[in-house]
């Protein structure tokens, strides 16, 4: 059972987002990266994946030397090797592009991705590479288990979920539920010692090709001061909402 | 040349984003100088069908043999289709997730999510789209032949036009790898996705047994209910409900919150609401910075004395 887990790495969700460049290029300056949370929920289904049935956990990533603290901490938790493929990434399809071109060249059994990276949040990514390597794809995955060469998920849809099976090899964008929460592994002084001997193998970029450019970016305009009314006096704020908001 | 949009549908019947997606499509063929197909999988009955011309549908195409849940299949039947397509439009839900980027790398047409608006300009085509979850806007230029854009939820409304659209029926592609077993959803409940109110709650409602309260306001408003992260994780209510940075992303017409202080990784995810109250003890609470409406007081208090307000306004 062999599995690669695509990891992007992320501001850290308490950021503040800034930009720089006259507002064309995202300003990393001050910011600590981390893995994206929903791949940080795969990376650990993987891992249990891999105590139950054996095989090995390989972490992949499209980015330059600065991705690489994270793909350590990846394999401080666990992964077995890590891959770097060397390029910044310009799109949803040029990184999917380079993740398939090199499953193309070493494929698995199983690929786990997050619905989205918590940055850019074009969720294209997964079903992309689900496309390029014509292979079932389940997104929104918050319910995987392996048996022999299939696998039964189970994906969010409005208001429930879904229950799917499907034949190895699949791709998954996932998120949590694929474990919970109290389930994340934090790396220890030991996995952290292993992590530095592990493979991080830098691949050259198969294709630089895009589709979509970013121009500029700004930021969101910023709300007026909020009207506080007296507790007691909620007769006042549903007066508000009804006559000045126009929403109830 | 056409403008071709995904119209899905939930057992038969059409929801509000879907009329949404079909408005967009239709004010961005207005912009092109062209018509919209709409592309429907699954059985829908013509009644239904016809609703899709009102808001800017020249032609509907029903292809009543392919699950939307199977994203291969259908994003074949919607390749064979979508040859003179310039613009592909699909609304934010679970299947578009999956169809649009299949069919992105299929037809090599560049795909840009969570779009906010019209495009700026249509050579090439040029739209905003929210990113780092909602904490910017950037500006996306696709430099492919074909664009494929996803809309973000509730951002653009419904224009209708009073129009009419014919309907032809087409055959299923070959069905894909994937089985679909069955789906456990719960009945009555309005999604979050579709809701136009949500009353969500945090950690200061303290414990699972006090979620009563906001259950009842959010009856009584029509509302979807929602809460915080820790509140998520500590399993006094469903992952389902979290919203937020790593939640869900919505953007109702009003989001109460009830207790939750407003840590910057929830605000991303609701920072889209049209209107948004707080009502917190802490007057220091980062939400109030956010909010347009708020009360410092004790949720226990001014929740109950805020429905019998809501039902005194009602009557």
């Amino acid at each position: 059972m062999n599995i690669v887990v695509c990891i992007s790495s992320v501001p850290d969700t308490t950021s503040k987002i800034n930009f720089t460049d006259n507002d064309t290029k995202f300003d990393a300056n001050g910011i600590q990266f981390v893995i994206n949370p929903y791949d940080e929920f795969g990376l650990t289904k993987a891992m249990i994946l891999k105590e139950k049935l054996g095989g090995n956990v390989t972490v992949i990533t499209v980015g330059k030397a600065s991705a690489e603290p994270v793909m350590r901490k990846a394999l401080a938790i666990g992964a077995d090797s890590a891959v770097r493929i060397n390029t910044n990434p310009a799109d949803s399809y040029s990184t999917a592009t380079e993740i398939a071109n090199y499953l193309k060249e070493n494929p698995v059994d199983l690929i786990i991705a997050g619905k989205e990276s918590i940055d850019y949040n074009g969720g294209a990514v997964p079903g992309m590479i689900a496309e390029m390597l014509n292979i079932p794809f389940v997104n929104a995955c918050n319910g995987l288990e392996i048996e022999n060469n299939s696998a039964k998920l189970s994906r969010e849809i409005d208001g429930g979920k879904e229950n799917l099976s499907a034949n190895l090899p699949i791709i998954i964008g996932g998120q949590k539920g694929l474990v919970e929460e109290s389930e994340l592994r934090i790396p220890n002084m030991r996995g952290i010692m292993q992590a530095r001997s592990k493979p991080l193998t830098i691949v050259e970029p198969s294709s630089l090709e895009h589709l979509t450019s970013s121009e500029s970016f700004e930021k969101p305009v910023e709300k007026s001061a909020c009207k506080l009314v007296e507790a007691g006096n909620e007769a006042e704020l549903v007066r508000l909402l009804q006559e000045e908001a126009k929403v109830i | 040349m056409s403008v071709l949009v995904y119209t899905e549908n939930w057992k038969g019947t059409f929801r509000k984003s879907t009329f949404e997606a079909v408005s967009y499509a239709s004010e961005t063929a207005k912009l092109l100088g062209t018509d919209v197909v709409a592309l429907s999988f699954g059985e829908v009955v013509d009644d239904e069908l016809n609703k899709l011309g009102n808001y800017g549908a020249s032609k509907v195409l029903s292809a009543s043999g392919v699950n939307k849940g199977d994203s291969k299949g259908a994003t074949n039947l919607f390749a064979e289709q979508a040859s003179d397509a310039q613009a592909i439009i699909f609304a934010n839900t679970y299947t578009a997730k999956m169809i649009a980027p299949r069919l992105s790398a299929k037809l090599k047409a560049g795909m840009v999510s969570n779009v906010i608006g019209l495009p700026s300009s249509t050579s090439p085509i040029n739209v905003n789209r929210k990113t780092f979850s909602g904490k910017a806007i950037e500006k996306a230029v696709i430099n492919s032949e074909k664009a494929i854009l996803t809309l973000a939820p509730n951002a653009f409304g419904l224009v209708e036009c009073g129009g009419n659209c014919s309907i032809e029926k087409i055959n299923a592609a070959e069905n894909g790898s994937i089985t679909i077993e069955g789906e456990e959803v719960a009945s009555g409940k309005i999604s979050l996705a579709e809701a136009e109110i949500i009353v969500s709650a945090g950690r200061g409602l303290k414990g699972a047994e006090n979620w009563g309260m906001i259950e009842e306001l959010a009856e009584l408003l029509g509302a979807a209910t929602a809460c915080s992260k820790p509140v998520a994780d500590i399993g006094w209510r469903p992952h389902g409900e979290h919203v937020g940075q790593t939640g869900k992303a919505v953007a109702p017409n009003l989001y109460i919150a009830i207790g939750i202080s407003g840590a910057i990784q929830h605000l991303a995810g609701v920072n889209s609401s049209k209107v948004m109250v707080a009502i917190n003890t802490d007057a220091e609470a980062p939400f109030f910075k956010a909010a347009d409406y708020g009360i410092v007081g004790d949720a226990f208090e001014v929740v109950p004395r805020l429905i019998e307000e809501i039902k005194n306004a009602k009557n």
